[in-house]
């Protein structure tokens, strides 16, 4: 698996480039450009990250991590999910910054390539801010009837933590 | 959504508190205060050059126009799921835009985008009632359909895993299972539960 991921980031870079070239797109300078924008992104997020990270070492410090994660191992379980990604779970639809604090926890109590840790970031990239993208979006039209966008949201989230382990068992066989 | 983040947060730093005070791990608490704020800072100057170069590279592909030669090529699935809207009408249009800077992970783009389309489909819905194509466009939306999710593989690289990007098999192929879940189960539900 390493060694067909270690081509794609090269091909993709590649590729830009090449496409820039050819539509004769200032490479360079535009790269600049988007890079600031980066770097604003980066430095904007910085407080959130500030709050949540700090409030989610504090849950794993004070054992409430443990306790929280082993109060729901029995629908982990069912889930087939190690019990350890379920605070992630729980926090990936309301909040970006939050799954990132807690999937930061998640990295230094199990390590980024343990079973938690691969399951954790297949969730973490392969889901979205559900509830977050729900409401910006019906609340710049002014809808409150959502009908079903929640319950479908839901099961495409669900269905995308069920996959997450059955995925990380097929491509790494652990 | 503020609103919920303000209770999940307090409640994370009560329960956190509580539990400390009855397992006697005060003295872990008081230091993770310290760690956890130091980390988050760190763990955001590590990310800020992935990150950077990363932007910097999707702006020669937007530059380039790669949003507009993708929104086209996804033009017909795109049809395909909204089959009431009007072929060529501005809203199709801005859907196809959103889709393709999602599917890019150009989340900054994406949102205005999305907004654009969800006030183009307003337009044949005065209501407070969502039809069935916002609810539709708002499941793609929730549903992540990045290709190459740069910010988890970057967060992985920063806690010492070397092919952090070993997982794009798995997400591709959990995202589409997710994606396939989400719209079939709008087009069944889309006609049972009425506005």
């Amino acid at each position: 698996m390493a060694d067909f991921s270690s081509y794609v980031v090269p091909a993709v870079m590649l590729c830009i480039v090449l496409f820039g070239f050819l539509r004769s797109v200032p490479v360079f300078d535009t790269f600049l450009t988007g890079a600031r924008e980066g770097l604003e992104s980066s430095v904007s997020i910085l407080p959130t990250l500030v709050g949540l990270v700090m409030a989610v070492t504090m849950l794993n410090a004070s054992g409430a991590l443990d306790l929280l994660s082993s109060f729901f191992a029995p629908a982990a379980h069912l889930l087939g999910l190690p019990h350890q990604v379920i605070p992630l779970a729980l926090i990936k639809p309301v909040s970006g910054s939050g799954s990132t604090a807690v999937l930061t926890q998640i990295y230094k109590n199990c390590g980024p390539d343990s079973f938690a840790g691969r399951v954790a970031s297949v969730m973490a990239g392969s889901t979205e801010t559900t509830f977050y993208a729900v409401a910006v979006y019906y609340g710049s039209v002014g809808i409150k009837k959502t009908r079903h966008t929640i319950p479908s949201a839901v099961a495409g989230d669900l269905t995308a933590c069920i996959f997450s382990a059955l995925t990380v068992h097929l491509f790494f066989g652990d | 959504m503020n609103i919920l983040l303000n209770y999940i947060w307090a409640f994370l730093i009560f329960f956190s508190i509580l539990c400390a005070a009855f397992t006697g791990r005060m003295p872990q608490l008081s230091q993770a205060v310290l760690s956890g704020t130091g980390s988050a800072v760190t763990l955001v100057i590590g990310m800020t050059g992935m990150m950077c170069a990363w932007t910097g590279l999707m702006k020669i592909a937007d530059k380039g126009g790669i949003t507009n030669i993708l929104a086209k090529i996804f033009r017909p699935a795109v049809r395909f799921m909204f089959p009431h809207c009007d072929r060529d009408g501005p809203a199709v249009k801005a859907m196809c835009m959103n889709i393709t800077a999602n599917l890019l992970g150009l989340g900054n783009a994406a949102t205005p985008l999305g907004i654009a389309a969800m006030k183009e489909l307003k337009k044949c819905n005065p209501t407070d009632t969502a039809d069935n194509n916002m609810a539709m466009f708002v499941i793609i939306n929730a549903s992540s359909i990045q290709i190459i999710p740069t910010y988890t593989a970057t967060l992985r690289a920063q806690y010492g895993c070397i092919t952090p990007f070993d997982i794009l098999p798995a997400v591709w192929v959990t995202s589409a299972a997710a994606l396939l879940v989400g719209v079939l189960s709008a087009k069944l539900l889309e006609r049972k539960i009425n506005g």
